[in-house]
């Protein structure tokens, strides 16, 4: 016979888990989906969420997917399937013309990366140069407050104001 | 640029054997490339053949006007017959890639090859610096002026939030590649190399062998290089490298060498004289042989267990026995592979001193 919840003794105990108290004692639990949630274990929904979630995702992948079909550089006629099928780009617009699907691709294969840090073309000036650095100081600020390295901080935040008044 | 100029060339040492600068025992060498593309212009693989050629010269143009690199050597590898393609690749000055393409492409390096850049490669251009042992600021102060000076006489494509365009996105922000070539037979021969590879995978750094892309790692050479170029700086990139990545290894390998050296002085022994003996006697001797024995007597050189040889000699060897050195070095005669062997066998007996009878 099945078991029955313990909690409200209605429902079928589809959920069983054997907890450990802070005195070390072992005790089985056997609850229904609802009261397992409530209690804080599974999330009831998760089953039903997740499939909603793959389901999301394959259609997102189709309208992606059909979205990519279409998509054409008018620079250079490269088509988004002809760049993922041979790995090149045709031309620097199609950095901005397949963006919306590029991003992604790229920030994976970058670890996360989206924006350029670094050399830039000495035409563009010093301005973007001074935002870059502005840019970096702050990543490194966080890093040495996350490292609790307060005096490399300290340094890092005047440099920081240095920069913001320039 | 003649074939004959570049027979010529064959004989020298390339600066990434020339067996110097600091931790050079585990370190052959350190190599920097930039990637660039002319603004304005398409990407080589939506390029008709017009534009490509047009590329080609308003790049080697540049490459003429940028004084540093005035004297370069420019060479128009669609014209070179296969062999010497080949030749470039074995000296590091183009990839294999850039080999075997086809169109108009070129390559214009110094003529002590510390520095190339490749023209129409998978970018518009492919600028390389390269020193022996570790040295990768010095590579970077000279390609940063580099790029500068053609960046004064081209503009290149750059996006406000990309940075340096290039073909593949993989590439695209800085541009930057940094590759250090190592020398790892302590740690293969303990079977320590696996954690490398892991580490290195970890730390999403690329791992091939001596000729880059696709070639395994014959010899005990390694090179090492970063994947991420977009969201770190250029600087950051290097850092780790001077700073983490390599000092690592090559305490590794040290410490391999010790341990070798300390418990498995024999083994190591036969190796090292196995390789020397059989590069000293040997009468067919294929590529990859040479490379291994080469690898395990320069192990020897350098961890003072042999040293009847010379560095100098070592590394000319681990050039000129491959295949298209040798062929061009034996005055172009076309070879088949167990002539080719033959050759092999008997320059390095030539240049050991050994007497023939």
């Amino acid at each position: 016979m099945d078991m029955i919840c313990e909690k409200c003794s209605k429902e079928p105990a589809t959920f069983h888990v054997t907890e450990i108290d802070p005195d070390k004692n072992k005790m089985e639990r056997h609850l229904c989906d609802k009261c397992a949630a409530t209690e804080g274990f599974a999330v009831m929904s998760q089953p039903n969420s997740m499939l909603a979630e793959m389901e999301k995702i394959i259609a997102g992948g189709k309208t992606s997917l059909s979205k990519a079909g279409k998509l054409v550089c008018d620079e250079c006629g490269l088509s988004y399937v002809e760049f993922r099928n041979h790995g090149l780009l045709g031309c620097p617009h199609d950095y901005d013309a397949f963006r919306e699907l590029l991003n992604p691709l790229i920030e994976r294969a970058h670890d996360g990366g989206t924006s350029h840090v670094g050399k830039t073309p000495k035409r563009l000036g010093g301005d973007h140069k001074a935002a870059q650095d502005l840019a970096r100081c702050k990543r490194l600020l966080a890093d040495a407050v996350a490292a609790e390295d307060y005096e490399r901080a300290a340094k890092l935040r005047d440099k920081i104001q240095e920069l913001e008044s320039e | 640029m003649s074939d004959f100029t570049l027979d010529k060339v064959a004989r020298n040492i390339s600066e990434w054997l020339r067996g110097e600068g600091p931790m050079h025992e585990i370190v052959i060498s350190s190599r920097i490339r930039l990637a660039r593309n002319v603004a304005g212009r398409r990407f080589l693989s939506r390029a008709d053949a017009d534009e490509r050629e047009h590329i080609a010269e308003v790049a080697a143009t540049a490459v003429r006007k940028a004084p540093r690199l005035s004297g370069y050597m420019q060479i128009d590898v669609a014209a070179l017959d296969e062999l010497h393609r080949r030749l470039l690749v074995e000296r590091r000055l183009i990839s294999r890639q850039h080999a075997e393409a086809s169109g108009a492409r070129r390559v214009a390096f110094a003529v002590d090859e510390t520095s190339a850049v490749m023209i129409n490669e998978e970018d518009h251009l492919r600028i390389q610096v390269i020193r022996s042992g570790f040295r990768l600021d010095e590579a970077w102060d000279e390609i940063n002026r580099i790029d500068d000076e053609l960046e004064d006489q081209l503009e290149f494509a750059f996006h406000p939030q990309y940075g340096y365009l290039t073909a593949c996105p993989t590439n695209v922000g800085t541009g930057l590649r940094v590759s250090v070539m190592l020398h790892l037979p302590a740690l293969r021969l303990t079977s320590e190399l696996d954690k490398v590879v892991e580490a290195a995978k970890e730390l999403r750094l690329a791992i091939r062998g001596l000729y880059g892309e696709g070639s395994d790692a014959t010899g005990d050479f390694f090179q090492i290089s970063n994947q991420i170029t977009l969201g770190r700086s250029e600087s950051e990139i290097i850092d780790d490298f001077r700073d983490q990545v390599i000092p690592r290894i090559v305490d590794f390998e040290r410490a391999a060498r010790q341990a070798l050296i300390d418990r498995r002085a024999i083994a190591l022994d036969d190796k090292i004289f196995r390789a020397i003996g059989a590069l000293k006697t040997a009468r067919l001797m294929s590529s990859n042989e040479a490379l291994q024995c080469l690898s395990h007597v320069r192990m020897g050189l350098h961890t003072g267990r042999l040293q009847s040889i010379d560095l100098t000699t070592l590394n000319e060897l681990l050039l000129h026995t491959q295949p298209a050195h040798l062929q061009v070095l034996s005055e172009g005669r076309s070879l088949n592979g167990q002539e080719r062997s033959e050759l092999r066998a008997a320059m390095i007996r030539r240049r050991l001193g050994v007497s023939e009878n």
